[in-house]
């Protein structure tokens, strides 16, 4: 690698020896004179969340559909689950999960009926009683998928993503058109699958629910990963300015520094003991991935 | 670098097999069949329909001399469209809807082989039309006085039944890549299917039909299909309404199993699972 965007260095490294689910370098892909993937590199560590921001055409999807078996790839290695998915096979898909985008068949098949047939594809299925319920379904199993509201088909494709035991799980936008309690309880799913120490690749453009799931964070724009790290590191978040504000002398006043805690003893001393009004922000998960994806915009012009 | 990939810690067992697989496709396929009232309707009902239409409006009309009525002609070239109809008709606008409403995309996605998916798509084939034609025989047996087949006609009407089904399934497979999407599906078949019954000797008397027609549609399945199934479900005097003054099963035979091989050819080659642009 000869050239490299600004943001390259925000990629983290994955600690030598960790058993990687999914290792991507250099993976490359375009459609006509667009670049959809150009240079992709991403580690996904085993039992581990990894949320995958980005704006639309920034070459998500064609990278997770590459992973997924679905789409071919013009060059890098990718592997997944030590196989590379250019050369599916049944047994590796026994031990992935799928949950797409937009989905809209099964309308004339019973949610119980749906979960029963798919679950029968796979070696070591799940229960299906027991999916139905982790979904929240149970009252609508003798329910036709043609039935259902926007958010229960969501949790379908969620219980057909489930049902082989997956090892590796893909979560394409899986909670769009969710009403708040669902996406609160569809997070206590995924918490729940991660703690039974499933792999979880998560796309998503809400921030807060990358925040909350995610254990890393890796930022994807214009075919390329830019940042990849914890959330509350992502981009230099730990390590960027601190605005400390307080009311002193009846004033609303803030400084922004770098060692927060030194200003704060310095206030308290002077201001005898409490400080009237003290608020330490950093920028938020959303800050950084605006300005990350606005700096390389910036970049390319 | 010093990371690993990652390997199953033991060895998964394998997924279920391709053939056990395929039988329960069937049984989902079926489901989906008969609970969409779409299918029903076209695949389904439409041959008895206009079995009842066409058999009471032209029905007394006798052909020539051999005593053979129109309704009688018309109910073999019915059973003839059947194939047509849950084969070809069937699957060529089925998967179209399936490519666009995620269906293909999300067993492409599941260890299911590839293969059980057709196995699936064969045994609904199968039963729609043992069904189908079976209504249809006994509608013409009870009201037109169809007699039904004896001795080798069964087996004629085995093996067209087979072959045909074969081949026009395949080719309902291999066109299911016409259609762009799921609404254009059966805006361009349907009309095909019905081009291909007022050529081939189903509405009107094939011997009537002007020549160019006659060799327009001896290109293609259907004419052949209707011809074997008029030596099944007809009186050997009908085989004097003939083009040929026979019923040419031997030709039948050979054109039926040239298609099966074209379909399976142009399904090899033509086949997507994903929608344009998507792989």
């Amino acid at each position: 690698m000869t050239t490299q965007t600004a943001g390259t260095d925000l990629v983290v490294p994955v600690p030598d020896g960790a058993e990687l689910a999914v290792r991507v370098r250099g993976l490359r892909k375009a459609y006509g004179e667009t670049r959809a993937c150009d240079g992709v590199d991403l580690d996904v560590v085993r039992g581990e969340v990894l949320a995958l921001l980005g704006p639309n055409g920034a070459g998500k999807t064609t990278t997770t559909e590459i992973l997924e078996g679905y789409r071919s790839r013009d060059g890098g290695e990718v592997s997944v689950l030590g196989h590379d998915p250019a050369k599916p096979t049944p047994l590796w898909r026994s031990r992935l999960g799928i949950v797409l985008q937009q989905a809209a068949d099964l309308g004339d098949l019973t949610v119980e009926e749906s979960v029963a047939h798919f679950a029968g594809y796979y070696p070591q299925p799940r229960d299906i009683s027991e999916v139905i319920e982790a979904v929240g379904l149970t009252e609508k199993r003798r329910t036709r998928g043609s039935n259902l509201s926007g958010g229960q088909r969501r949790r379908l494709d969620v219980a057909l993503g489930i049902i082989g035991r997956p090892e590796l799980l893909f979560l394409d936008e899986p909670t769009t058109g969710f009403d708040p309690e669902a996406r609160r309880e569809f997070w206590e799913l995924i918490a729940g699958l991660r703690s039974q120490g499933t792999t979880i690749l998560l796309t998503t453009h809400y921030l807060d629910e990358a925040e909350v799931l995610a254990d890393r964070v890796a930022v994807i724009a214009r075919g390329r990963v830019i940042a990849c790290d914890v959330p509350r590191r992502l981009g230099g978040r730990d390590e960027s300015l601190a605005t400390v504000s307080w009311v002193e002398d009846g004033e609303h006043r803030s400084s922004s520094t770098h060692e927060p805690t030194r200003l704060v003893g310095e206030l308290s001393g002077r201001l005898g003991g409490e400080v009237p009004g003290l608020q330490i922000l950093r920028p938020s998960l959303e800050d950084v991935y605006l300005s990350l994806i606005g700096h390389d915009t910036e970049d390319a012009s | 670098m010093t990371t690993t990939t990652a390997h199953a810690a033991a060895a998964p067992p394998a997924p279920p097999g391709a053939l056990a697989l395929g039988v329960r496709r069937i049984g989902i396929e079926l489901k989906t069949f008969f609970r969409d009232r779409n299918s029903a309707v076209w695949n389904f009902a439409l041959p008895m329909l206009l079995m009842i239409i066409f058999g009471s409006v032209f029905g007394g009309q006798t052909l020539g001399p051999t005593g053979i009525t129109f309704a009688q002609y018309f109910v073999a070239g019915m059973i003839a469209s059947g194939i047509l109809y849950t084969s070809f008709q069937n699957l060529a606008i089925a998967i179209p809807m399936e490519r666009d409403d995620g269906t293909l995309k999300r067993i492409q996605g599941t260890p299911m082989p590839k293969v059980s998916y057709f196995i699936g798509k064969i045994g609904l084939v199968f039963v729609a039309y043992v069904a189908q034609v079976t209504l249809l025989i006994l509608i013409g047996h009870f009201f037109y006085d169809v007699a039904l087949p004896s001795g080798s006609q069964w087996f004629t009407f085995a093996w067209v039944s087979v072959l045909g089904l074969i081949s026009c399934t395949l080719l309902g497979i291999a066109f299911s890549v016409v259609p762009k999407n799921a609404k254009g599906a059966s805006a361009i078949v349907s009309p095909i299917v019905l081009v291909l019954q007022f050529t081939s000797g189903v509405f009107f008397l094939y011997a009537n039909l002007p020549t160019w027609m006659q060799q327009f549609a001896a290109l293609f399945p259907l004419k052949w299909l209707t011809q074997a199934m008029r030596s099944v479900f007809l009186p050997e005097s009908a085989a004097a309404l003939e083009v040929a003054g026979s019923f040419e099963l031997a030709k039948c035979f050979a054109v039926l199993v040239a298609w099966t091989i074209g379909g399976l050819v142009l399904s090899l080659v033509f086949f997507r699972w994903n929608k344009r642009g998507q792989d």
